[in-house]
């Protein structure tokens, strides 16, 4: 099975000197497509760090890291955001919407970003969100709506561009149970693909349930990996 | 969610936004390509601005008030500066003025003897030149309303220096040659007959003697606002009584054969007077004034506060603006926004905010200068086109300094910032 992120002997340090933190230790992790991996562990573990290593907005202080295949450390800087744009998407744990727009303008940011015109970008997104079951909001802006409509408009989002790797921050850590339950059963059930990997980072223990793959991280090092999915096996959602 | 839907989500992306495959060849593209792909996020960096109506409201007004404060004030600065020359500007016939040496402007005159004006006559290159008056008599009109004027006395036989007759509202320069006759300028004509139409045949007392109106001009606004009077030199003489010497200024106009620069030095090395241009008189009283008088340092000092304020608040607005946006920035450049996009939606911001607010200050410029130039007083006073240039070039000056920082706090923005809840 294809890997969609691979991280070698990935150490990553801030500050120097006396300054100096260690925050990430000779990890070693794989991700396969076709699935929902999460990383867990307390705060200050090294997971947000990971994920930004990963999504290429930070680079590691050593190590080596493939991701889709491809090597984004030695990309130039400007193909580094291109290798980004086209192949990842985002959901952040505040959401990050752009109050200004509605739902629909949100979710179609990133054709935005990837120059397709305004209104064809906006056109996909209502279908988007229709299939997500918010047709009835997107002309809606991000205050009149509640956190996991919120969620569900930044999934979209984070979907609309068809981005091979989906990277997910604390997604359900503003949401009450049943909110971050339905997020969740979201994200299984449009987000991976066969063709797609999706990471969640998380210490929320009421949804890994959903996870294919666990990985326990604890002082900036993978401790142990769990393999999952047993809710969404069930389900038989994918296959 | 059913297989199906998520099935639709999928061929409906696919029918309409195939994916890309990532490719180093994808980013070479045209200038045009690169500038029509900036549109919608043009579009996201003006609802950006205009979705927070508190700041977007008080930056343009910060702009727009910044701006009326400087075209205002430049203006009127620039416009009062005008009139310390007017009685200069005023005498169109004539190239050159010719004076005492140590004349630092026109107001005040050290008189010349009379015979001056033939040694001025017989230099070469001169077609005529001739005497003029300029002085200050008390005008009491027959109501008792009495003001201290500007009296100049043009040339009795020529009546070079005199009005232009274009400038005339009502009577003649020819008129002058009428005994006791004098020209009154209009603001004068209301101060004098406050309330009445124009008309000839008033009388005044210029300094005890009898002056009877027969003429009406618009002259150029006075510096001190004083009703301007025009009488021939020899009646202004009288109205202010006799001195060993009475001459101020001699008015030349040269041949066309001589250069006016080098008319000037051979009267100046015939005569040992000054002579200068009209301009150059013109431009040597406004310097006068800027260098001995506290006006330029209140105007100054007015438009160097507006300015700073206006950089100040609209950079400080500005500036908190994109500090509430730096998580949605910070979004931005995760989701694969570059920083040289992100830069041009800042300064698109900040280019609109100025031009919104430029045009804002300057129709509430026009509309003060539309309201005022009617009054006697501040007549004359208006936006010049110099002074709207020079706004809008102050203008993107607050707006490219209120956007710097934000630029750079962007610019250096970690879009990991993202990840940290």
């Amino acid at each position: 099975m294809e890997k969609a992120v691979v991280c070698t002997d990935i150490t990553k340090s801030f500050g120097e000197g006396d300054t100096r933190v260690q925050v990430l230790r000779s990890l070693d992790l794989e991700i396969q497509m076709g699935r929902l991996a999460m990383l867990m562990g307390p705060s200050g573990c090294g997971k947000t760090t990971l994920i930004s290593i990963i999504a290429g907005l930070l680079d590691p202080t050593g190590g080596e890291l493939e991701v889709l295949g491809e090597r984004p450390g030695t990309f130039k800087p400007q193909d580094q955001i291109l290798f980004r744009r086209e192949n990842l998407g985002f959901v952040f744990q505040q959401f990050n919407l752009l109050p200004a727009l509605t739902a629909a303008e949100n979710v179609a940011v990133p054709l935005f970003v990837a120059g397709e015109s305004r209104a064809r970008a906006v056109e996909n997104a209502r279908h988007v969100l229709s299939t997500l079951g918010m047709g009835d909001r997107v002309n809606a802006r991000p205050s009149q709506l509640s956190g996991g409509q919120q969620q569900r408009v930044a999934i979209a989002r984070a979907l609309i561009h068809e981005p091979r790797l989906i990277l997910c921050d604390e997604p359900t850590s503003a949401l009450d149970a049943q909110a971050g339950e339905r997020v969740m059963e979201l994200l299984c059930t449009v987000a991976v693909r066969p063709e797609r990997a999706v990471i969640v980072v998380t210490h929320d223990n009421r949804i890994v349930d959903f996870a294919d793959t666990i990985a326990h991280m604890e002082d900036g090092r993978i401790t142990h990996i769990e393999r999952g999915a047993a809710l969404r096996v069930a389900n038989g959602v994918l296959a | 969610m059913p297989a199906e839907i998520v099935k639709s989500i999928e061929n409906g992306r696919r029918e309409q936004t195939p994916a890309k495959a990532h490719n180093p060849k994808n980013k070479k593209r045209s200038l045009l390509t690169f500038l029509r792909d900036q549109r919608a996020m043009n579009w996201v960096a003006l609802q950006m601005l205009m979705g927070d109506r508190a700041k977007y409201l008080a930056l343009i007004f910060t702009i727009a008030f910044s701006s009326f404060l400087i075209a205002q004030q430049l203006s009127i600065f620039c416009r009062i500066m005008d009139r310390t020359r007017s009685q200069i500007v005023d005498v169109r016939d004539a190239d050159i003025w010719v004076m005492d040496p140590a004349t630092q402007y026109i107001d005040e005159v050290y008189s010349l003897k009379d015979s001056d004006v033939d040694r001025v006559r017989g230099v070469p290159g001169v077609r005529w030149a001739v005497r003029f008056f300029k002085g200050q008599p008390r005008a009491k009109a027959a109501d008792g309303r009495f003001r201290v004027a500007i009296l100049l006395g043009v040339d009795d036989a020529s009546l070079a220096g005199g009005p232009e007759k274009s400038k005339m509202i009502l009577g003649s320069v020819e008129s002058l040659r009428d005994p006791d006759a004098v020209i009154i300028d209009l603001a004068g004509y209301h101060f004098f007959f406050p309330g009445q139409p124009p008309q000839l045949g008033k009388t005044f007392e210029l300094n005890d003697h009898r002056a009877k109106v027969v003429g009406i001009v618009d002259a150029s606004a006075p510096f001190t606002t004083f009703p301007v009077f025009y009488s021939r030199y020899s009646v202004a003489l009288n109205f202010v009584g006799r001195e060993r010497k009475m001459l101020s200024f001699v008015l030349v106009k040269g041949d066309g054969r001589v250069p006016i620069a080098e008319l000037c030095r051979r009267i100046r090395a015939g005569t040992g007077l000054q002579a200068i241009t009209t301009d150059q008189f013109g431009w040597m009283t406004i310097w006068y004034y800027i260098h001995n008088t506290g006006i330029p340092v209140n105007f100054g000092l007015t438009v160097a506060i507006a300015l700073i304020v206006g950089t100040v608040v609209a950079g400080q607005t500005f500036y908190i603006f994109t500090i509430e946006n730096l998580k949605q920035f910070g979004a931005l450049k995760a989701i694969g926004t570059t920083n040289l996009r992100i830069m041009g939606m800042i300064l698109l911001q900040a280019l609109v905010v100025g031009v919104i607010g430029y045009g804002l200050g300057m129709g509430l410029t026009a509309g003060f200068f539309t309201i005022f130039e009617r009054q006697d007083a501040t007549r004359g006073i208006f936006l010049l086109w110099q002074v709207l240039e020079a706004t809008a070039a102050v203008d993107l000056m607050i707006a490219l300094v209120a956007s710097l920082l934000s630029i750079r706090k962007v610019l250096v923005l970690e879009p990991a910032i993202v990840f940290r809840g």
